[in-house]
């Protein structure tokens, strides 16, 4: 019986929890409540995984209402996939979490804090597993202000316009995508994404079609913060409490990266989306510059979340490249660095959160002689790091290797050139810290070293997946291209 | 504000109909027009005049903020709740006709707890507006 109700479970428990959080209110409990949430959906996407595997696609109705009429929950291997990745990374960050927030929260708004996580985590596992497109607007913005609201609780006061950023951005991307939904509705009469894509295809040809699909690109490209688009986004990364970077860095963009291929793909269907509007262009000419601009700005911050923030932005820039290919072997490469990018850019931001408990810092001056003082975090970091370069044996170089073995199939060896660029700016930020870390002077006079087991432990885990993930892909390389071909079938 | 008595004692006169009128508009809401979002609203409304009248101080003793935190949350719990109760029934979730023997009662039931439920969180979450802006030079 629990096995048929998994679809509504995987974002009831974290939607009934979240104001059972603000009941409990104590900093510990919250916690716990929020860490056992988490694992609970964790459990339920690996089931909802295996479910798939076994008997195909999923579909759930809400209040006995038959699908083109209720909300109907969809569930095939793209989202399942992406379900995983947004559970998995909550409840590795929400174990880190507890020190973390201890140390940059103050503990009366620690509650309303873990409340705040547990709203974007419902809101995000919404986006991924519906399959309605109003419902996914809704849960849209179920996440965007809950997370407006755990950026904003930042130490920094910086953290609040920072947030005010997003907020106005987000703001702006949610009204279009909303416009865009509304016009697929004038044009279709319906609101289910099985059924839209079903009745688009004899209307496509409109006017009303080109421009609620052109209004949700530009939506989702804010939302996603795709390269012309992407400035709310270095703030908000820099100044949100470490939990928060890491866990947003993580998950956020990439389920809008999934709605945009959702809708690319399954709504209006890729003959539509790649062939007759021109977003096969704009994407490679917008994903390129996104990976060398994105880059070359990453090289030259001071404040290493800053630094991280610029690197998600080339790292969209990829996504990106992935998906104009246009090629089952490109949108693999994409899916597959949804998942490695969550893991490394995981990774190195829990490493941050690390060094800002220990150094209240994380600007690179202070980093000096860390590596002997922090051995097991500045480990992660480096691991992370080379993750991000691309090198061989970590989770980074099987994604570049199958984004570039797609470009080269399609012969753009430009893209190629940008790739390899883009690892090799890569190189010289990440080496910017080790160099630091490890040849820098100490500075005297700081007490303590590393950081405790909870936060240490955490972090290691995901180092631990990244070389995990770089040797043994079946699981990983094996879902994605799973994935590509449900969307490139274009039945969602 | 608080020193006119034309003010005061209009108001008081006026905010228990205000608060009955809030729970008529949730209660008739499966009949007419109204429902749980406007309840929720006018209720609310009767709490911003009292603290308009009487100061956001009053306000803030007649309810204090945690207990408003509580019944935002509970609002919510009993919606969600709702939905959850139907699961354990063995039906799918948010179906209402698993909550009576027969489906259009159980169906009237649903839909009166699930608006009560956002009239509830509504309600509260508005009074909070109100403080947070209101309230922002009290110590």
């Amino acid at each position: 019986m629990i096995s048929a109700q998994l679809p509504a479970l995987q974002v009831v428990v974290p939607l009934l929890a979240a104001p059972l959080c603000l009941i409990l209110h104590r900093p510990f409990a919250a916690w716990l409540l929020t860490f056992v949430v988490s694992g609970i959906s964790l459990l339920v996407s690996i089931a909802l995984l295996g479910q798939i595997l076994e008997q195909g696609v999923i579909d759930y109705t809400f209040g006995g209402w038959a699908a083109p009429f209720g909300i109907a929950y969809h569930i095939d291997f793209a989202n399942a996939y992406v379900l995983l990745i947004v559970t998995a990374i909550s409840t590795v960050v929400s174990i880190f979490a507890k020190r973390s927030v201890a140390s940059e929260i103050e503990a009366h708004s620690q509650g309303l804090f873990y409340t705040a996580w547990l709203l974007c985590l419902t809101g995000l596992l919404g986006i991924t597993i519906t399959g309605d497109a109003f419902n996914l607007f809704v849960f849209l913005e179920i996440s965007s202000l809950s997370s407006y609201v755990l950026i904003a609780m930042g130490n920094d006061r910086k953290a609040l316009t920072a947030a005010y950023q997003y907020l106005i951005m987000g703001t702006i991307g949610a009204t279009f995508i909303l416009i865009g939904i509304g016009l697929l509705y004038m044009l279709t009469g319906t609101l289910n994404m099985l059924d839209m894509a079903q009745r688009l295809i004899a209307v496509a040809d409109s006017r009303t079609a080109r421009t609620g699909f052109a209004f949700l690109t530009v939506g989702l490209g804010l939302k996603i913060a795709l390269f012309p688009l992407h400035l709310w986004l270095p703030n908000a990364y820099a100044y949100a409490p470490s939990a928060v970077s890491a866990f947003l860095a993580a998950t956020a963009t990439k389920v809008a990266v999934y709605v945009l291929l959702r809708f690319m793909f399954s709504v209006f269907g890729i003959d539509f989306a790649l062939g007759a509007m021109p977003l096969s262009t704009m994407l490679v000419v917008l994903g390129s510059v996104a990976v060398l601009s994105a880059s070359t700005v990453a090289i030259f911050q001071h404040n290493l979340k800053r630094m991280l923030a610029y690197s998600s932005i080339a790292q969209i820039g990829y996504l990106v490249l992935g998906v104009s290919l246009a090629t089952p072997a490109g949108l693999t490469a994409t899916l597959l660095h949804l998942f490695n990018h969550a893991l490394m850019k995981g990774a190195l931001f829990l490493a941050l959160g690390c060094i800002a408990w220990r150094l209240g810092s994380v600007r690179l001056g202070d980093l000096g002689g860390l590596g002997y003082r922090m051995p097991w975090t500045m480990g992660v970091f480096v691991i992370g790091g080379l993750s991000l370069i691309g090198l061989p044996l970590t989770a980074g170089f099987i994604s570049k290797w199958y984004l570039v073995l797609a470009a080269v199939e399609r012969g753009w060896w430009p893209v190629v050139l940008v790739i390899i660029a883009g690892s090799l700016l890569a190189m010289i930020y990440v080496w910017r810290v080790i160099e630091t870390a490890y040849l820098g002077k100490t500075k005297e006079a700081v007490s303590g070293t590393e950081a405790p087991l909870s936060m240490l432990v955490p972090a290691w885990l995901l180092a631990i997946a990244n070389l995990y993930f770089g040797m043994h892909t079946e699981l990983s390389a094996g879902i994605a291209s799973q994935a590509a071909m449900v969307l490139f079938g274009g039945q969602p | 504000m608080r020193d006119n008595p034309v003010l005061r004692i209009v108001a008081k006169i006026i905010i228990p109909v205000i608060l009955l009128f809030a729970l008529y508009v949730q209660f008739h809401g499966d009949f007419g027009p109204g429902g749980g979002f406007q309840a929720g609203v006018i209720f609310a409304a009767g709490f911003i005049l009292y603290g308009l009248v009487f100061g956001t101080e009053a306000l803030r003793n007649a309810i204090p903020p945690g207990l408003l935190r509580f019944v935002i949350a509970l609002g919510l719990v009993l919606y969600a709740g709702v939905g959850a109760t139907t699961m354990l029934l063995g039906s799918d979730y948010l179906a209402y006709g698993a909550l009576a023997d027969d489906l259009i009662g159980g169906q009237h039931l649903g839909i009166f707890l699930v608006e009560l439920g956002v009239g509830i969180t509504v309600s509260a979450v508005t009074v909070t507006i109100f403080l947070a802006f209101a309230g922002r030079n009290d110590p």
